[in-house]
C-alpha cells in the first residue's frame, strides 16, 4: 500500500486536522470578531468530512499506520453520527455566545480539534493510538469546559475535568501497561490472540483489563466514576454541556466496544460481570440521584448516567446484535441531548439563561411550541412509546436477555421505571403548574431548528425509519466481529 | 556484577525519591527529590542500553520540567500546609484502598508468566544492552528509533504534535488577554519618524534662559 492509498482512508480526519489549522491561521488573521464566520466554516469542514465518511467507505475495512488505525463500518457509523452532532453544537452555540466576550473563533475550532481526538479514538486499533485519541480529546474538551474563564463555575468546572480526567488517564494507562506486559504486544489483533491462547489464568491480563475498564468507564461517566458528571455539566456554558453529554459519550462508548470486542473477545467471561454492574450502578444513580435535583443541567447529567448505564447492557451482552442495539441506543439518545439542551437553551430570560426547572412551570400557557417539541423529547428520554427512546431501550433488553443476563434487563426496566418520574414530573410542570414568568420570543433560527429536527426526529421520523437505522447499525456491528 | 550493583543502586533511589516526593512537607524538596527519581531512572535506561532516552530524561524533564516546577512552586502563593489538613481524615480509607491494590499487584506479580507466544508478537523487538554492546555495527539508538518514529509510528508522531497543538490552543485561549492602556513597540513608526518631527530649534537670546 503507497502512502498515498494509506491516506485516502484517513480522508476525514485529514479533513478535519488541516481544516481547523487553516480556520485557526485564518480566524487569526480575521482578527476578534469573526466568530461568526470561522463558525460558518467549521460545519462546513464537518459536512466535508461527512461526505468523505459516507461516500469513501472502505469495503471490507482496512488497517493501516502499522496496524494502529481501523478503518471499517463501525468506525464509519460512529464517525458520521458525531460530526453531524458536532455540526449542530456549533449551530446552537451561536446564541448563546452572542454579544458575548466570549465569542471567539478558538471555540468552533477547539470543537473541530475535539472531534478529530474522537475520530482518531473510535478508529484506535492499539494501546497507544488509543490513549492519545483519548488524550487528543479530552484536552480540547477540558479548554471547552473553562472556556467562559471569568466565570467561576466555568473555570472550577473546567478544572474538575481536567484534574479527574487526568486520574482516569493514570488508571488507563496503568492498566495499558499491564496488558502489554502480560501479552508482549499493544495491537488489538495481538492481544486477542494471546488473550485467547492464555486464557483466564493470565490473571494479570484480567488486572489490567480491569484498570482499563475502569478508565473508559470514567470517560462514558458511568457509575461508579461519575462524580464529576454533575458538576462539570453544571458549570460548563450550556452550549459545550451538550456537546459534553453528546459527542464525547459516544466516542468513549465506541471506543469501550472496539477494546473490549477486538482485543478481550475470548475473556468475555472475565469481563461481563465487570460491565453488568457498572451498568446496574450507573441505571441507579441515574434514576434515584436525579429526583432530588432543581437544575435542569444536572439534572441532564444524572440522566446522560443513566443512559450511559443502559447502553452497557448492551455491550454487557457481548454479542453483535447487543453491539448493534447500542449504537441504536447511543444515535437516539444523542438526538434527543441535542434536543433537549435546544429546549434549555432557548430558557432566556431577560438578564440571560435560566436553568432552574421550577422555571418552566405552566410553560404551555406562555410559550406552546417550547412545550410541546420538550414534552415529546422528555417522554422519548423517559422510554415511553411510541416515542423512538422506547426502541432503543427495547433493543438493548432484548440483547441482554438473549445474552442470558435476564436480571440485568428486569432491572433496567426497574430503573427506567424510576426515571420516568422524573422526566413526567416536568412535563407535569409545564403544563398544569401555574406559569412562570415568560422567556424571550428572539431565541434565533439555529436553536429553534435544532429542537424542531430532533423532536421531529424522535417522533415520528426515526420510528418509521427504525429499521433503517436497525439495518446500519447491524451492518456496522458486523464490521467487528 | 558492576552492573546489578548500579541497577540496585538505581532502583532504590528512585523508589527512595520516589516515596519523599510525597511524603516531605516542603514542595521545594518535593521537588528536587522528583530530580533525584529523575536522575535514577535515567541511570536505569543507561543500563537497558537505551542511552539516548537517558540523555532525553536528564535533558527535558531534569532540565526543563523539574525547573519549570520549581518556578512554579516558589511563584504560587499556595499554603500547602491548610491543603494537607484533611490528610489525616482520609488516611484510613485510602490507606485500606492502597493497600488492597498492593495486595492484589503482589497476586500478580506473583503469577507473572511471559506468554510464550509474546516475544513473536513484537514487530520491534529491542535490542537488549548485551546484544548493543556486543554488536557495534547495529543501529545506534538513535537510529533505531528514528527508524520507527518516522516509518511505523508516524501516526502516534503526528498525534503527538496535534495534541501539543490543541495544548498550546488551550493555554492561549485560558490566559491571554488583549489588555488596555499599555505601551507598545511600534517599530514602523519609530523608523517612520523624520527629523523634523522629533527636533525643535530654538534661538535663544543669550543670557535670558529658557522658559
Amino acid at each position: 500500500m503507497t502512502l498515498v492509498d494509506m491516506l485516502s482512508y484517513a480522508y476525514p480526519e485529514l479533513v478535519l486536522a488541516i481544516g481547523s489549522m487553516a480556520l485557526l491561521i485564518t480566524g487569526v488573521f480575521m482578527g476578534e470578531n469573526s466568530a461568526q464566520k470561522i463558525s460558518l466554516a467549521s460545519i462546513a469542514v464537518l459536512a466535508i468530512a461527512v461526505a468523505f465518511v459516507v461516500f469513501r467507505p472502505a469495503v471490507g475495512g482496512a488497517t493501516i499506520f502499522a496496524d494502529a488505525f481501523r478503518i471499517d463500518g463501525f468506525s464509519e457509523f460512529v464517525k458520521t453520527v458525531l460530526y453531524i452532532t458536532a455540526g449542530f453544537a456549533i449551530m446552537m452555540s451561536h446564541r448563546y455566545f452572542q454579544g458575548d466576550d466570549n465569542w471567539r473563533f478558538e471555540y468552533p475550532i477547539l470543537i473541530l480539534l475535539s472531534v478529530f481526538g474522537m475520530s482518531l479514538m473510535v478508529s484506535a486499533n492499539d494501546l497507544i493510538a488509543l490513549y492519545m485519541g483519548i488524550e487528543t480529546q479530552s484536552l480540547a474538551l477540558y479548554v471547552l469546559a473553562s472556556i467562559n474563564r471569568d466565570s467561576r463555575r466555568s473555570t472550577e468546572a473546567g478544572l474538575k475535568y481536567f484534574v479527574l480526567g487526568a486520574l482516569s488517564s493514570c488508571l488507563m494507562l496503568y492498566g495499558a501497561s499491564l496488558i502489554y506486559g502480560f501479552t508482549g504486544s499493544v495491537s488489538f489483533t495481538e492481544i486477542a490472540k494471546i488473550a485467547e491462547t492464555s486464557g483466564g489464568e493470565n490473571v494479570g491480563l484480567i488486572i489490567g483489563l480491569v484498570f482499563l475498564i475502569s478508565g473508559l468507564a470514567f470517560k462514558v461517566s458511568a457509575a461508579p466514576f461519575h462524580m464529576w458528571t454533575p458538576d462539570v455539566y453544571e458549570g460548563a456554558p450550556t452550549p459545550v454541556t451538550a456537546f459534553f453529554a453528546a459527542a464525547p459519550k459516544f466516542a468513549a462508548m465506541a471506543l469501550f466496544i472496539r477494546v473490549l470486542m477486538t482485543a478481550f473477545p475470548t475473556a468475555l467471561a472475565d469481563w461481563q460481570m465487570v460491565i453488568a454492574l457498572i451498568a446496574v450502578a450507573s441505571m441507579m444513580v441515574g434514576a434515584f440521584s436525579a429526583i432530588a435535583q432543581t437544575n435542569i443541567k444536572r439534572l441532564m447529567a444524572y440522566s446522560s448516567i443513566g443512559h450511559v448505564g443502559y447502553a452497557l447492557m448492551g455491550l454487557a451482552a457481548g454479542t453483535a446484535p447487543g453491539v448493534s442495539s447500542i449504537l441504536i441506543y447511543m444515535t437516539i439518545y444523542i438526538v434527543m441531548t441535542i434536543g433537549a439542551f435546544a429546549c434549555i437553551l432557548m430558557m432566556r430570560r431577560r438578564g440571560g439563561l435560566t436553568e432552574d426547572i421550577s422555571d418552566l412551570s405552566g410553560l404551555t400557557k406562555t410559550n406552546m411550541p417550547l412545550a410541546l417539541v420538550l414534552t415529546i423529547l422528555l417522554f422519548s428520554l423517559a422510554g415511553i412509546p411510541p416515542m423512538a427512546g422506547f426502541f432503543g431501550k427495547w433493543y438493548v433488553f432484548v440483547a441482554a436477555v438473549d445474552a442470558g443476563l435476564v436480571w440485568l434487563a428486569i432491572l433496567g426496566v426497574l430503573a427506567s421505571a424510576v426515571s420516568a418520574y422524573y422526566y413526567l414530573r416536568i412535563v407535569w410542570f409545564m403544563w398544569f403548574d401555574e406559569p412562570a414568568p415568560a422567556f424571550e420570543r428572539d431565541v434565533g433560527p439555529a436553536l429553534q431548528m435544532t429542537a424542531g429536527v430532533s423532536a421531529i426526529m424522535v417522533f415520528p421520523i426515526l420510528v418509521i425509519f427504525i429499521g433503517v437505522l436497525y439495518q446500519a447499525a447491524d451492518r456496522a456491528a458486523a464490521a467487528l466481529f | 556484577m558492576v552492573a546489578t550493583i548500579a541497577f540496585y543502586v538505581f532502583a532504590l533511589s528512585a523508589i527512595a525519591a520516589g516515596l519523599m516526593v510525597v511524603a516531605s512537607k516542603n514542595p521545594v524538596h518535593s521537588v528536587l527529590f522528583l530530580i533525584t527519581a529523575f536522575i535514577s531512572a535515567a541511570g536505569l535506561f543507561v543500563l537497558m542500553g537505551a542511552e539516548y532516552l537517558a540523555m532525553l530524561l536528564v535533558v527535558v524533564y531534569v532540565g526543563a520540567v523539574a525547573v519549570l516546577f520549581l518556578f512554579v512552586v516558589m511563584m504560587l502563593d499556595v499554603d500547602f500546609v491548610e491543603m494537607k489538613q484533611g490528610f489525616l481524615q482520609y488516611l484510613p480509607i485510602g490507606g485500606a484502598l492502597a493497600a488492597l491494590v498492593v495486595i492484589e499487584l503482589i497476586l500478580v506479580v506473583s503469577v507473572w508468566a511471559f506468554p510464550s507466544d509474546a516475544e513473536l508478537a513484537r514487530a520491534h523487538p529491542s535490542p537488549t544492552a548485551a546484544q548493543t554492546v556486543s554488536d557495534p555495527n547495529g543501529p545506534t539508538n538513535i537510529e533505531a528509533l528514528g527508524l520507527i518514529l518516522y516509518t511505523d509510528y508516524v501516526h502516534f508522531f503526528q498525534i503527538a504534535g496535534m495534541v501539543l497543538l490543541v495544548a498550546m490552543i488551550g493555554a492561549i485561549i485560558l490566559t491571554f488577554r488583549t489588555r488596555e492602556g499599555i505601551k507598545k513597540q511600534d517599530p514602523a513608526a519609530q523608523v517612520a519618524r523624520k527629523r523634523e518631527e522629533g527636533v525643535e530649534l530654538k534661538d535663544i537670546p543669550s543670557g535670558q534662559g529658557l522658559t
